[in-house]
């Protein structure tokens, strides 16, 4: 048993809204991608669109097209398992049908086991891995940091 | 060639120069994803027990091989009980260029500049047409080993790939570099007139290329 879980952000901006034709194939698999993610060896947990109150958390509504998911793995090697390999990366090959370049960026983080993060939270490390790039408490697969050890009485 | 990894390469290479040990490593790299035991390798080399034995312990040594230690099953016999040694290859890879090169980096550079410019959908095309000049194969299985992917073709039908050609900068691209794979095989099969039969899909896992070959379904 780990003492730290890690935790994933991600935002990405849609070519068009959610219900147009363009991105339709994109949308069909969402449903499909979040079913595999949940019984994936070592998942823990993902935010749910139906359980963020943004007005609660002062943060501004984003504009329809831009699309965030976060979730916490029991590892690193949990999450490359489902994102690299699983039938996810067939989605993650045709981002480009899907999604505006440049707009879109993904963070990782520690959390400490049982802690779930909140929106604020995993918006905070992608702006910290936007300023100052990969390290211990805002990273990336191809740059990735090891969990902190804990202290123990 | 003059850093201390790069002559730890060249011992690696230079290891396969014995013709009979060459086999042994081959022998090895075919009962992929199972590992291979002595008495497999000898009986492939046509040689005796112990000379097997002596060349795969020698690719050991140059770090080729990997070796674990398990109870082959369906044994009987005296020495049944014994956990057999068994080999398999070496994750590490090794590159002996002289003078000096460096395309790894060169290429993991540009992926970069792809993923970040939006480039994707390019390279895709670019691969697909590459694929398409390799030109007519006899088969399936000449087509795939001739491009370096070491087919195996499953239970089921479908063809895995045991090698990923492009392992190292795939590990740090993985959408990109397995989408350019995807495109490029379907690029050879199509170059080859084998497109009609045989199509190439993502069916990712570790240890293996993630794009599998599969027969069209014929309605």
């Amino acid at each position: 048993m780990t003492d730290f879980h890690l935790a994933q952000m991600n935002v990405a901006k849609l070519r068009a809204p959610e219900g147009d034709p363009l991105v339709a194939e994109f949308t069909a698999g969402v449903d499909l991608m979040n079913e595999l993610a949940d019984r994936s060896p070592g998942f823990i947990w993902r935010l749910k669109e139906e359980d963020v109150d943004l007005a609660a958390l002062g943060i501004q509504p984003a504009p329809p097209e831009m699309i965030a998911t976060m979730s916490v793995w029991e590892s690193l090697e949990a999450l490359r398992g489902y994102v690299y390999h699983s039938t996810h990366l067939d989605y993650l090959r045709r981002r480009r049908e899907w999604f505006v370049p440049g707009e879109s960026a993904m963070v990782l983080w520690w959390v400490e086991a049982g802690r779930i993060p909140t929106l604020r939270d995993g918006l905070q490390r992608l702006a910290l891995l936007g300023a100052e790039g990969p390290g211990p408490r805002a990273f990336t697969f191809r740059q990735p940091f090891p969990a902190p050890e804990l202290s123990r009485p | 060639m003059t850093t201390p990894d790069h002559l730890d390469d060249l011992d690696a290479v230079t290891a396969l120069a014995d013709r009979v040990r060459r086999a042994a490593y081959r022998a090895v790299a075919d009962a992929a994803p199972d590992p291979a035991g002595r008495d497999e390798v000898a009986e492939a080399l046509g040689v005796g027990r112990t000379l097997a034995a002596f060349h795969l312990d020698k690719l050991v040594d140059a770090g080729l091989l990997e070796v674990s230690y398990a109870r082959r099953s369906g044994r009987s016999g005296p020495g049944a009980g014994r956990p057999a040694k068994l080999y398999r290859l070496s994750a590490a890879e090794h590159a002996v260029s002289v003078p000096p090169r460096a395309y790894r980096s060169a290429a993991e550079l540009l992926a970069e500049a792809l993923e970040r410019s939006g480039a994707e959908e390019t390279l895709y095309r670019v691969a697909g047409e590459h694929g398409r000049k390799a030109g007519p194969a006899p088969d399936v299985t000449t087509l795939l080993t001739g491009n370096g992917y070491e087919p195996a073709t499953r239970e089921d039908g479908r063809i895995e790939l045991r090698n990923c050609p492009y392992h190292r900068v795939a590990e740090q691209f993985p959408p990109l570099i397995c989408g350019m794979n995807l495109a490029m095989l379907n690029g050879l099969l199509e170059g080859a007139g084998l497109a009609g039969e045989w199509c190439a899909r993502m069916d990712p896992a570790p240890g293996r290329c993630c794009v599998t070959v599969s027969k069209n379904k014929i309605d």
